[in-house]
Parts: structure tokens; C-alpha cells; sequence
């Protein structure tokens, strides 16, 4: 067994084990912190496929942004743990069958016999001097460089929107105009009322 | 010699590799702890010059055996695990602020191929392990279970996640100016002398990519994560001892990190400021030709004046209003860069010279 035999069931193992815990484990700030290690680990073995620059950005995107906000938000949740796990027992047996259906299907579409060395040919290794950066480079801005471009107008609708969504029109908070504050004057506050005592103190006559 | 030689050859390739890996890391790694330590007595000195007074100068000559006094005494003070924190993450936050900051190191050349591992995807290397460190910060918040320690963790959060996107804005043009990824291959694109490096043409990218690296490492103007008179200090206001001293480590290497990207990035990496102009009579002479030749001196020079420019910030600034950072960041940073990478894609095209030619 080579160094990247072992390498990649290290990482296949870790990458189990995270994803595992991402759903079982029952502080959602761990859960999100397992998340970020799946992600980590699968960057890695996208590296031993030699796709070093789908890596970098899985890093770059998912475990340095989006996963920063969504621990973010998680942290800053104060959620109570014990009815969200009521009735637990009650809905286990709809979900093991459900579970059960879901790996054999994936079991039926993704096995040896459509996805072995029989019916795909095993991938060519590389020289050292391979970029896989400049390769997809030359691929999407060629080949695909229609869909690519249709993906990132896409995504600029998104941003867009987004930004749409959470603009307000009208401010709600009051402010203050200085203009106004400094041409008050006393008398437009304060009316000033003079009148005779309703009664004498006593002691004072 | 020659019996070392022969234990060397009969060691297992793989072996071989990974012993000579490691002893490269080492070759990198303690000489940058060592910088990071004496940076801090450097920032005391500069500071407390600026400030017309002296700054440290008790523990050994002229105060110069200071960093290793503080390490000692650090090491040795115990450290204090708050008894509602999450033990084990508090202590795993500090670790994680390090570790981007020493990886990051693996793609820098400090020659041409004197460098860890040459990889073409260097810069978004770079760009994807630093977007890493702020994970040790917002951690190290969450697990202290303190409400300013958690508080300096969200400040720092939304401002890393916002500056490094001018920053990401910002390497984009270089990339676009040296037609590579690979750092090694961004350094050659500029060599020459001074006019030749990329500061010029990409001044505001230059500006706006050391204020962001400013800003990504905590550093003053911009430290409101620890913000000591508003919320004591930030996110490890409940950290003692070492591990409050590897936060302080990770932050001084990242300002390290930063100076020499922005060095190679901008200011043309080992070259020296006249290469190419005098003649070959007068680098052959013995020592002073050393000098004025390219080297890696000339890349720690670049080093030591942009370091000195963040201590230099620090004694002169005060400190930005939170909301005002984000102003900065994202309507004036963001527009910036996105005009510039227009017009360095411009200039790219119509080969303007010395750079694009």
C-alpha cells in the first residue's frame, strides 16, 4: 500500500467520521465546527486527485467564508436543545426505512459495477509539472465559456437580490437634524406660568 | 563525510523526502519565531521612540535579551481554564491562530527556487489559508463563555470576512499584471529596478492591499477586536500564559506574512532597487557587490520597512470606529479595487511598458 493509498483512507476516515458527527452531535456550534473539518478533508482528497485548484477554492469559499458566517449566526442563536429532540423514538422506525430506501438507492445508481476500473478507465497520472489550475483555466473560458459566464450572471442576480432584500427605503430609526436642534429656542420649549399660591404654608406668615 | 554520505543513501527514499521536508520547515520556522519575538521588542523600541522615551532597556544590553525574558516568564505562569468554558476548543483556538499563519509560509520564495514548495496555485494558497486564521479568534471567543471576549470575536469576524475581500480583489490584479499564480513567477514579472516593480501601476491595489493586511492582523488603527477601552481586550481577555502568548505569536507572525506578500507582491521581491542599472564591475566587488546584487537581503529590507511602517501606524493612529472600518472596507476598498482591475486589464492589453511590455 503506498503513501497515498494510506493517505487517502486517513482522510476518508476523518472525512466519515466529521460528517458523522456534523448530524449527531448535539451543540450546533460543534456541528458546525465538524462541518468545517468535512470540508477541510474532502479538500484534501481533492488534492490527491490532483485537483489542487478545486481545493484551494473549496478552502478559500466554503471553509473561509461561508462557513465563518454560519458559525456567525449559530453562536449568536440561543436555542433550546430538548423539544427539538421530542419524539425522538416516536418518528425513528419513518426514519430508518426512509434511510434504509435512500442507501440502496444510492447503493443501486453508484457501485463496482458502473463505476469500477471496468467501465471507467483509471485515470491518467500526471507529471510533476501538471497545473490543473491552468487546464480548467483553458477549459472554462473556451470550451465552456458560455455556461460559465451564464453561472456568474447568475450570481450577480443573487447578489443583487440580496442586497435588494435587505434594503430598507425608508429609515426607522428617529435621528436628529442639527439644523433644527441649534435654531430651538426657550421659548418654544418651556411655557413659563406665574400664579398665586393655592394656600399659605404654614409657619411662613 | 563520506560515511554520512553512505547512512543518508541507504535511508529509504520516502524517509529521505520527509527528513529533508522537515528540515526545511525547521529551516523556515525558527528563524521566523525568532523575528517574532524580537518584532516585539522592535515595536516597544520604535513605539516608545516615538513617543520620546526609551522603551525597554533592563534585561540584558541595551534591553535586548527582553523577548526571551518575556517568553520564560510566560511559559511559566499558569494557565487558567475559566470553569464554564469549553475546555477543549478553548484550548484548541490559540493552536488554530497559529497554524494558517506558519502554513502560509510553505509557497513564499525567498530566492528564485529557494522556496518550500513551488506550487502554481501559490497566491490562492495564500489567500485560502489566511482566510483560516479567523477561525482561532471567533473560537476563541465562543469558548471563553464571556460576553466581551465573545463580543471582540463578532467585531473580528465580520471585519476579517470584509477586508478580505479587498484583499482578494486586490491579489486578482497582481495576477492580472504577472499572468501567474505562482509567487516565484510574480516576482520575475518585475525584474528590474525600482520603475519596473508593480507598485506603480498598481499603486491603489498596493495601498489597499497592505491597509487590508493591516486591518486582517488586528493590528492599530483597526484592533477593535481587542479594543481594550471598550471591551477590555477583546477576544482573549480570559487567556493566560502560553496560550495567551501564542495569540500574541500568531498576530506578529501574520504581520510578518503580510510584509513580505506585499514585498513580493508590489515591491519586487529580492531584487534590488538598481538591478539591472550598474555595471558588472561593480557588483564583482568583494562584499559591497553582494550587497547591491539581488538577493534575499534585499527582500528582508522590504520586510523590515513595511514591519517598521506597522509599528509606525500603530504610535500615530487612533483607532477607527467600528462602523467606520466597514465604511472603509466595503464603499471605499471594494469600488476601488474593482475600477483598478479595469484599468490594469487596460494596461495589460495595450502592453503598456516597462511592466506589461
Amino acid at each position: 500500500m503506498g503513501v497515498e493509498q494510506i493517505l487517502f483512507y486517513v482522510f476518508g476516515a476523518i472525512l466519515v467520521f466529521a460528517a458523522g458527527m456534523v448530524i449527531t452531535v448535539r451543540n450546533p456550534v460543534f456541528a458546525a465546527l465538524f462541518l468545517v473539518l468535512a470540508f477541510f478533508t474532502s479538500a484534501a482528497l481533492w488534492i490527491l486527485l490532483e485537483a489542487e485548484f478545486l481545493a484551494i477554492t473549496l478552502v478559500l469559499v466554503y471553509v473561509g467564508a461561508v462557513m465563518v458566517l454560519f458559525l456567525f449566526v449559530v453562536m449568536m442563536l440561543d436555542i433550546n436543545l430538548a423539544p427539538l429532540q421530542e419524539g425522538f423514538t416516536r418518528y425513528l422506525p419513518v426514519g430508518i426505512v426512509v434511510a434504509g430506501i435512500i442507501v440502496a438507492e444510492i447503493y443501486f445508481a453508484v457501485n463496482a459495477e458502473h463505476f469500477g476500473l471496468q467501465a471507467v478507465a483509471e485515470p491518467v497520472r500526471h507529471a510533476a509539472d501538471y497545473s490543473n489550475t491552468r487546464e480548467l483555466g483553458r477549459v472554462i473560458y473556451t470550451a465552456y465559456a458560455y455556461p460559465f459566464e451564464i453561472a456568474s450572471a447568475i450570481l450577480l442576480v443573487a447578489i443583487v437580490a440580496a442586497i435588494a432584500l435587505t434594503l430598507r427605503a425608508k429609515r426607522q430609526s428617529k435621528y436628529i437634524q442639527p439644523e433644527k436642534q441649534v435654531i430651538v429656542r426657550r421659548k418654544d420649549r418651556v411655557r413659563i406660568v406665574k400664579m398665586p399660591p393655592e394656600r399659605e404654608e404654614p409657619g411662613t406668615s | 563525510m563520506d560515511s554520512l554520505l553512505a547512512i543518508w543513501s541507504s535511508v529509504p527514499e520516502s524517509a529521505q523526502l520527509i527528513t529533508l521536508t522537515v528540515a526545511k520547515i525547521l529551516a523556515i520556522v525558527i528563524p521566523l519565531s525568532l523575528s517574532v519575538a524580537y518584532l516585539t521588542f522592535a515595536e516597544r523600541k520604535v513605539i516608545g521612540y516615538v513617543q520620546v522615551r526609551i522603551g525597554p532597556n533592563r534585561v540584558g544590553p541595551r534591553g535586548w535579551l527582553q523577548p526571551i525574558a518575556d517568553a520564560v516568564k510566560l511559559m511559566f505562569k499558569e494557565i487558567i481554564l475559566p470553569s464554564s468554558s469549553n475546555k477543549f476548543l478553548f484550548v484548541l483556538a490559540p493552536i488554530l491562530c497559529l497554524g494558517p499563519a506558519l502554513a502560509a509560509w510553505a509557497v513564499v520564495p525567498f530566492m528564485d527556487g529557494v522556496v518550500l514548495t513551488d506550487i502554481d496555485a501559490g497566491l490562492l494558497y495564500i489567500l485560502a489559508i489566511s482566510s483560516m486564521g479567523v477561525y482561532g479568534i471567533i473560537i476563541a471567543g465562543w469558548a471563553s463563555n464571556s460576553k466581551y471576549a465573545f463580543l471582540g470575536a463578532l467585531r473580528s469576524a465580520a471585519q476579517m470576512v470584509s477586508y478580505e475581500i479587498a484583499m482578494g480583489f486586490a491579489l486578482v490584479g497582481v495576477l492580472l499584471a504577472a499572468g501567474s499564480l505562482n509567487l516565484t513567477q510574480i516576482v520575475t514579472a518585475q525584474q528590474g529596478w525600482v520603475w519596473n516593480w508593480f507598485w506603480f501601476p498598481l499603486l491603489p491595489l498596493f495601498f489597499i492591499y497592505f491597509i487590508a493586511g493591516v486591518a486582517e492582523t488586528n493590528r492599530a488603527p483597526f484592533d477593535v477586536a481587542e479594543g481594550e477601552s471598550e471591551i477590555v481586550a477583546g477576544f482573549h481577555v480570559e487567556y493566560a500564559g502560553m496560550t495567551f502568548a501564542v495569540f500574541f505569536l500568531a498576530e506578529y507572525a501574520n504581520m510578518i506574512l503580510v510584509a513580505v506578500l506585499t514585498a513580493i507582491m508590489f515591491l519586487g521581491g529580492w531584487y534590488a532597487p538598481w538591478s539591472g542599472l550598474l555595471p558588472e564591475s561593480a557588483l564583482a566587488i568583494p562584499g559591497l557587490g553582494w550587497l547591491l546584487s539581488d538577493g534575499p537581503h534585499w527582500l528582508l529590507a522590504k520586510i523590515s520597512f513595511l514591519l517598521f511602517l506597522f509599528l509606525w501606524f500603530r504610535a500615530t493612529f487612533p483607532r477607527y470606529r467600528y462602523d467606520q472600518i466597514m465604511r472603509l472596507g466595503w464603499k471605499v476598498f471594494i469600488p476601488i479595487t474593482i475600477v483598478w482591475l479595469l484599468v490594469v486589464g487596460g494596461m495589460v492589453i495595450a502592453e503598456v511598458p516597462p511592466w506589461f511590455a
